[in-house]
């Protein structure tokens, strides 16, 4: 029987994996079995000897939560069971089980009918989709011959218009037209009654007044000639005079034409040549210009050659080489354009070419570079316009910081007074640096006179040193010690007395540049020949920059920078 | 400017002679001939009837008065005040006579235009010329007098004589391609001679002088066409005024058209110098109106105007004409070139104050000139670009390139300008009113006074 009951399992297999759950291990091992799905033909006892109580309360458990009567009651025996409570409950089992199958069939049937309800559904589904699709498209094209209908509509409404425009038009020219012949129809119609009336008036008039001249005498011709009988020459000089005229003009006219021709000619042929410097200009290296450039070359002079037959050929070949240039030109023009365009966009320029952008920005920067220049020269135009107008500030200035003399502090433009008393105080140290440097240049020429005396001293007592050399020569080297001093200098110390002297015959402004620079030609001091002519040239003194000795050229170098800073 | 007195004048003749030296005047049948600079009456001549037409000869000598009533011309001479001649057409009648070029020769046109008559002041001599046309104008003389050209219609075509001057001799006679030829004119180095259509069809011929035809043309079908024509002083360009109101410009190397001016109501371009007239009325006080001064037209009441700059864009005043009638006043009536050639004044009927001066080497317009009423006539100075206009106002209007003026008559009976004549040395301006004429004596030694009033 559990074999009987476990054939429909498989049917219903899932369904009795869920009731089977509760019991725990008997779910667990029946899972593999009543999975239905892996093994439908494998059927495992459910109940044995062992379990047969278990088995029944569960039976129990079982058919109670069905609804059915119960299989057991513990009013039987507790080892036995209920035959009869069993079979009914099997009965009703059954009766429930059939129940399901029919209405297992039924929901078949149901889901079968539902189905093909569903396909039915679906295929008319596509079929009025596919209807609607056409019908969207005839829609759509229907609207489309509208729209051009419509528009044709309109163009025809214009048409129309323009129509009528046109017919107003002519109506009102037919109009004026037949106003116009009414008038004239209307005016020959009054002369010809007039000319009726006339004719009328004649014939009936008898006396009929003929035309007369009566002339108390005859005149003179205005030109004084006689008139002539009319012959076959003078008719022949009047058709002789009539195409004289005519020619006269035609003349007249072909020199004006030549001359207009030469003139544009020549305009072409100069365009023609700074069309081709142009070209030549822009592209050196284009290969492709230089056959053709020979060859219009010998155009142009072919052109200048038979300029004065001036023959169709010449003509021709002019202009077809300008339309050439002038093609060449424009398509130089329009790379150029293209080109300017890609650099634009951020490519690579070619090196010939001059983007318009970076040119702009070169032009740009090189204004800025000049109002830059123009400010500083300003500036400094200021400053020297202070300086010349006040220097006893610089002066005051240069005592106090050596280093810094020029500050600017000097000369303010608003102070007159102050300038006034500057510009004094300037003609006085005038005066006194001229007079100084006079006594400078007095001692400068004793100085020279002096170091003159001072070598040939020094050669002599050379000379004697040499001629009365001795290993013991101490006592001359208290006189040399200076010398020693430098590296070599055989010459320096005639600097020594010669060094502070053109020093302090400098201006008394640089005195305090003088505790600076003293130092200086002691060090620097580069072992020249040369310097042995230096106490011979004049010391010259300019106003403020003292031309020193090369001998303390390094000196004269930092007192000059010091100076003119 | 000095302006000369009045004097009386009947029908506007008013003539100065080709060398400058006399003018002369019809006073009903009265000739009168003064001196151009006293105004002096030198001489005076009584015709037999009203004259209606007088002309001066080419060389100054005769003067022609023509009464067509009568059918009568007599001549009278200067040289001679006692020599007379009398030219009476008879039955045969009399609707125009005019000079020939050499001053000897007498054109009349009969009646009904049945003939041209050449009487001769020479000889005995009379020449007839058949089928003369009635048109707007039918015989012109070339500028330097040798060859005359007359329109002929036979059988309903329309034909042009070439005559020779000298002995009336024909020289071409061809048919020309038109409907109804309505005029014709040499140009004025006299080898082209234009021809034109009625305004019915726009169509102008160019034939050379020994009656070649050397091109056609014709700028639109329909509607109405010329109105007006003139030729440049050097034969370059001709100009042609037509219906739809602009002016074309033909070249005369390939005689087609090298430019339009249109005549638009408003100006937009800044570089026309646009001048209106403004009229400042003075103002008066009850106690000088009085009855007397009203009548008399006193000075007191002239109305000043001058000349003022308007700014662009600038509206002219459109009268839009009747087109249900003929000849409407629309389009370009009048065309005048100055006499270098430089500037071309026209004139558009629908905006009748308004004259428009056009620059020929720019081919712009240069200005514009509007006036508070109709201009009547406008004529250009022979010697310098020099325009006078005037418009039924007592006042005259200058225009140059420097700029204008308006200049009021000074006249104690309200003459009215209404049509004007420049000496052919270009210093002096005859203005003929109604029934008076005025010289007017241009300033020719002081310039500045001049300068200061010319409104620019």
């Amino acid at each position: 029987m559990p074999e009987s009951a476990l054939e429909h399992q498989n049917t219903a297999g899932s369904a009795v994996v869920y009731r089977m759950s509760p019991l725990g291990h008997f779910s667990q091992s029946e899972a593999p079995s009543l999975s239905g799905h892996r093994s439908p033909f494998v059927l495992t006892s459910f109940c044995t000897e062992d379990n047969v109580l278990e088995c029944r309360s569960y039976i129990n458990q079982e058919v109670s939560s069905l609804g059915l009567r119960a299989v057991w009651t513990p009013t039987d025996g507790p080892a036995e069971l209920n035959v009869v409570a069993v079979l009914n409950s099997l009965y009703e089992l059954i009766q429930l089980h059939r129940q399901g199958l029919r209405a297992l069939d039924d929901m078949e049937v149901e889901r079968q009918r539902s189905a093909s309800n569903t396909e039915l559904l679906q295929l008319s589904n596509t079929r009025l989709k596919g209807q609607l699709e056409l019908s969207k498209r005839e829609n759509t094209s229907l609207l489309e011959k509208e729209r051009q209908l419509q528009l044709k509509v309109k163009n025809l409404q214009s048409c129309l218009k323009n129509e009528k425009e046109e017919v107003q038009r002519l109506q009102n020219i037919i109009a004026s037209r037949a106003s116009q012949y009414n008038h004239d129809m209307k005016r020959k119609e009054r002369e010809f009654g007039k000319l009726k009336e006339r004719l009328n008036q004649l014939l009936v008039d008898k006396k009929e007044k003929k035309q007369a001249m009566e002339v108390l005498n005859y005149v003179e011709r205005a030109d004084g000639k006689r008139s002539m009988w009319k012959t076959g020459r003078t008719e022949a000089r009047h058709e002789g005079e009539v195409y004289r005229t005519l020619l006269s003009d035609y003349d007249a006219r072909q020199r004006e034409l030549v001359l207009e021709n030469s003139e544009q000619r020549k305009v072409l042929q100069q365009m023609k040549r700074d069309m081709v410097s142009l070209l030549r200009g822009s592209k050196p290296a284009r290969r492709e210009e230089t056959p053709g450039d020979p060859q219009t070359q010998g155009d142009s002079e072919d052109s200048e050659e038979v300029f004065e037959s001036s023959c169709v050929d010449a003509r021709e070949k002019l202009t077809n080489s300008i339309r050439l240039k002038w093609r060449k030109l424009k398509s130089h023009m329009e790379r150029l354009d293209s080109q300017a365009s890609l650099v634009q966009a951020g490519e690579g320029a070619e090196p010939d070419a001059v983007p318009l952008e970076t040119h702009g920005q070169e032009m740009e920067r090189l204004k800025l570079e000049i109002q830059q220049c123009k400010d500083f020269i300003h500036s400094q135009q200021q400053l020297l316009q202070q300086r010349l107008t006040s220097p006893c500030e610089e002066e005051e200035a240069a005592a106090i910081p050596p280093g810094s003399p020029m500050q600017g502090e000097g000369g303010r433009p608003g102070e007159r007074g102050r300038l006034g008393e500057d510009w004094r105080a300037l003609e006085e140290q005038r005066t006194h640096f001229e007079k100084e440097r006079k006594t400078f240049t007095e001692a400068a020429i004793r100085l020279s006179h002096e170091r003159m005396m001072f070598e040939e001293d020094r050669a002599t007592w050379l000379k004697h040193q040499f001629l009365h050399w001795t290993p013991f020569t101490d006592q001359n080297q208290p006189e040399m010690t200076e010398g020693e001093q430098e590296a070599a200098s055989v010459f320096s110390p005639e600097c020594l007395p010669g060094s502070p002297s053109p020093e302090t015959s400098s201006s008394p402004r640089c005195q305090a540049l003088q505790t600076q620079s003293t130092a200086d030609p002691y060090r620097s001091l580069p072992p020249s020949p040369e310097s042995s002519h230096s106490p011979t040239q004049p010391i010259t003194i300019n106003g403020c920059i003292g031309e020193l000795p090369i001998g303390s050229s390094g000196g004269t170098a930092t007192v000059r920078t010091q100076l003119t800073s | 400017m000095n302006f000369s007195e009045i004097f009386k004048q009947s029908n506007q003749l008013c003539r100065i002679s080709p060398d400058g030296r006399y003018l002369a005047t019809c006073v009903q049948y009265r000739l009168v001939v003064r001196d151009v600079n006293s105004l002096q009456i030198l001489h005076l001549y009584t015709c037999l009837d009203q004259i209606v037409h007088m002309e001066w000869s080419s060389d100054s000598l005769f003067i022609l008065c023509a009464m067509y009533k009568r059918g009568l011309v007599q001549v009278w001479s200067l040289e001679q005040p006692d020599w007379h001649c009398k030219i009476d057409e008879g039955s045969i009648g009399l609707v125009s006579s005019r000079w020939s070029p050499d001053g000897r020769h007498i054109l009349n046109t009969t009646e009904f235009h049945l003939r041209v008559t050449v009487w001769s002041l020479c000889t005995k001599a009379v020449s007839y010329i058949k089928y003369p046309k009635a048109c707007q104008k039918g015989i012109d003389f070339s500028r330097d007098g040798s060859y005359m050209a007359l329109a002929e219609r036979r059988d309903c075509k329309d034909y042009v004589s070439v005559f020779v001057c000298e002995d009336w001799h024909l020289l071409r006679h061809f048919e020309t391609e038109t409907q109804d030829l309505a005029g014709l004119e040499w140009s004025p180095n006299g080898c082209v001679l234009a021809v034109w259509d009625s305004c019915l069809e726009y169509k102008v011929l160019l034939y050379s002088l020994d009656g070649r035809l050397l091109s056609s043309f014709s700028a639109y079908e329909w509607s109405l066409g010329i109105k007006s024509l003139a030729w440049s002083p050097s034969s370059q360009f001709l100009a042609i005024g037509s219906f739809d109101e602009k002016v074309r410009i033909l070249n005369h190397i390939t005689w087609k058209k090298i430019t339009e001016f249109e005549h638009p109501a408003t100006i937009c371009s800044p570089k026309t110098v646009v001048y209106k007239e403004v009229e400042k009325r003075p103002a008066l006080s009850i106690q000088d109106l009085s009855s007397h001064s009203v009548s008399s037209g006193c000075p007191l009441l002239a109305v000043q105007s001058k000349y003022e700059i308007s700014q662009p864009p600038f509206q002219i005043p459109v009268v839009k004409p009747d087109l249900d009638r003929a000849n409407p006043k629309v389009g370009v009536s009048s065309l005048a070139f100055s006499a270098d050639g430089r500037y071309l004044a026209t004139k558009n009927d629908n905006m009748a104050s308004v004259v428009w001066v056009w620059n020929m080497q720019k081919m712009s317009l240069e200005a514009v000139l509007e006036q508070t009423a109709a201009v009547r006539c406008f004529q250009w100075d022979p010697r310098r670009p020099r325009l006078a206009l005037c418009t039924g106002t007592p006042r005259l209007y200058l225009w140059s390139p420097a700029g204008s003026v308006s200049v009021q008559v000074p006249s104690e009976g309200g003459f009215q300008v209404h049509a004007l004549s420049w000496h052919s040395n270009g210093d002096s301006l005859v203005l003929i009113g109604k029934e008076h004429l005025c010289l007017c004596y241009m300033d020719t030694e002081d310039k500045s006074t001049d300068s200061n009033i010319w409104t620019k």
